[in-house]
């Protein structure tokens, strides 16, 4: 019987069948590399996390660096009370381990902040107590995410770390370069929201702005405003934290 | 393909038959496809800064290739004329997707510095342009020489520039699982005293340009029949 490879049928016939196909090889190939994957992406957070405090390291020696600089990994809720707590190694499978909390995936959610929960890193590095504060927002293509390490005054900015899915190379990708990251050292938030502001085209930059990045300016404003929104929820812990200290 | 080059009857296309030689040689000079058919330039341009990004990318583009063409070589008496373009786009597609899991998960380091460019394979034009002017119309075995030649012609520009680049512009050179080497000793630069100093210009894209039409200008003047009125 002679099939007609023009007709109407057969081209329905085929694609169905190379969808199934294709379909079946995609998802086996992402199911079976995801274990490997995950346990990569939770190296990068590690040497992210270390990044930001100054401390650099490899995806290899991620594992025995981080607990030595990281002394207590907390979760916290948007008032500012803690959740849970954890130290030592960091268990990938132990869900109340703050370390696994998915704030990238929270953010996507676009759940309130108030049914969400907050990791905090307590690190110390050179006898000093640093505060690392996940953020993560938007920039022009996709998400955006990076580390921001402040000092025991919780004002004042030690490091900073940032990173990208897909921002324009050589524009707003620059974002993940340390020549802007090493902009926020030493800087300091505000008492009130805007906490902190990226500016455009570096004029009158105080101590509490850093310059942009020229041409990629919505993934700078990306920074801004994640860097402001996640500042803001922190902001009642340091409170709390101020506030039981004082007394 | 099977290996029984030597036995060949006479009936069977020896494996380096003339014709299979051409089909892996034209594409490394004469109708190379970067600098004669100028196909797949944005990639050449973007990841050609560093000479270990040139080499995974050229190693994925040939997965690819080679996976596409032999792919759509088989199939290409079932491949209805009327989807061809898009089976050809999923094929390839797949293809890429399977490369860029198999990255992120055992390299991700060179994953994350070529995340953008992984995307950018099924958009290259040489993948595409080779399916549809050579596997739709031949057998697998050619296809694959097909493949490995425009791959092959495809990496050595990406290997020359990106070489030419990361001397000049990092005085470094970096291979895949070695990182960068910096070989020239420190004394030999400016900041040290010498007289060396890295060219910036050559880690901007532009200089990719002017690169590869230092190859086309070289080629061409050695073969003149290369040279369009």
């Amino acid at each position: 019987m002679a099939i007609n490879k023009n007709g109407t049928g057969y081209t329905f016939l085929f694609s169905i069948i190379m969808v199934v196909i294709v379909g079946t090889a995609l998802a086996y190939t992402s199911l079976s590399l995801k274990p490997l994957q995950k346990k990569n992406e939770a190296d990068k957070q590690m040497v992210d996390i270390l990044g930001a405090i100054g401390v650099t390291t490899t995806r290899e020696n991620a594992k025995t660096d981080f607990p030595i600089y990281v002394k207590e990994r907390l979760s916290i809720d948007s008032d500012g009370n803690v959740l849970n707590s954890s130290s030592g190694n960091v268990d990938p499978t132990d869900s109340s381990d703050p370390f696994n909390l998915d704030v990238k995936k929270d953010y996507r959610s676009k759940k309130p902040a108030s049914e969400l929960s907050f990791p905090l890193y307590v690190c110390e590095t050179e006898g000093e107590k640093v505060y690392v504060i996940p953020v993560t927002g938007s920039g022009l293509w996709g998400p955006i995410w990076g580390f921001i390490a402040l000092k025991s005054d919780m004002n004042t900015i030690y490091g900073a770390k940032f990173d990208h899915k897909q921002e324009t190379p050589g524009l707003g990708a620059e974002i993940k370069d340390d020549f802007f990251s090493d902009k926020f050292n030493g800087k300091q938030l505000r008492d009130s929201s805007p906490y902190f502001t990226i500016k455009k085209g570096g004029r009158d930059t105080d101590i509490h702005s850093v310059d942009g990045i020229t041409g990629g300016t919505i993934t700078s404003v990306g920074v801004g405003e994640m860097v402001d929104r996640t500042m803001s929820i922190y902001q009642r812990y340091f409170m709390s934290l101020t506030n039981s200290s004082a007394n | 393909m099977s290996t029984d080059n030597s036995v060949a009857t006479p009936k069977r296309e020896s494996l380096f038959s003339k014709k299979n030689r051409r089909l892996l040689k034209d594409p490394l000079s004469d109708s190379n496809p970067i600098t004669i058919q100028v196909l797949g330039i944005c990639s050449a341009l973007a990841i050609t800064v560093q000479l270990q990004q040139a080499v995974i990318m050229s190693l994925s583009v040939l997965f690819v290739m080679i996976g596409a063409n032999v792919i759509v070589s088989l199939l290409r008496n079932l491949i209805p004329d009327r989807i061809r373009i898009i089976v050809q786009l999923v094929i390839i597609a797949s293809l890429v997707i399977i490369v860029d899991e198999v990255l992120k998960a055992y390299q991700p380091d060179i994953s994350e510095k070529l995340s953008v460019f992984v995307g950018l394979i099924i958009t290259n034009c040489i993948i595409m342009g080779r399916l549809e002017a050579f596997a739709l119309a031949n057998k697998p075995g050619p296809s694959v020489f097909d493949a490995i030649g425009n791959a092959m012609g495809y990496a050595w520009v990406l290997l020359v520039v990106s070489i030419v680049r990361e001397i000049f512009g990092s005085g470094a050179i970096s291979l895949p699982g070695m990182g960068q080497v910096k070989f020239l000793p420190q004394d030999w630069f400016v900041s040290s005293g010498g007289l060396y100093e890295n060219n910036n210009l050559m880690i901007l894209p532009p200089m990719a340009l002017v690169v590869v039409g230092i190859i086309i200008w070289i080629q061409r003047s050695r073969n003149e029949a290369l040279i369009e009125d």
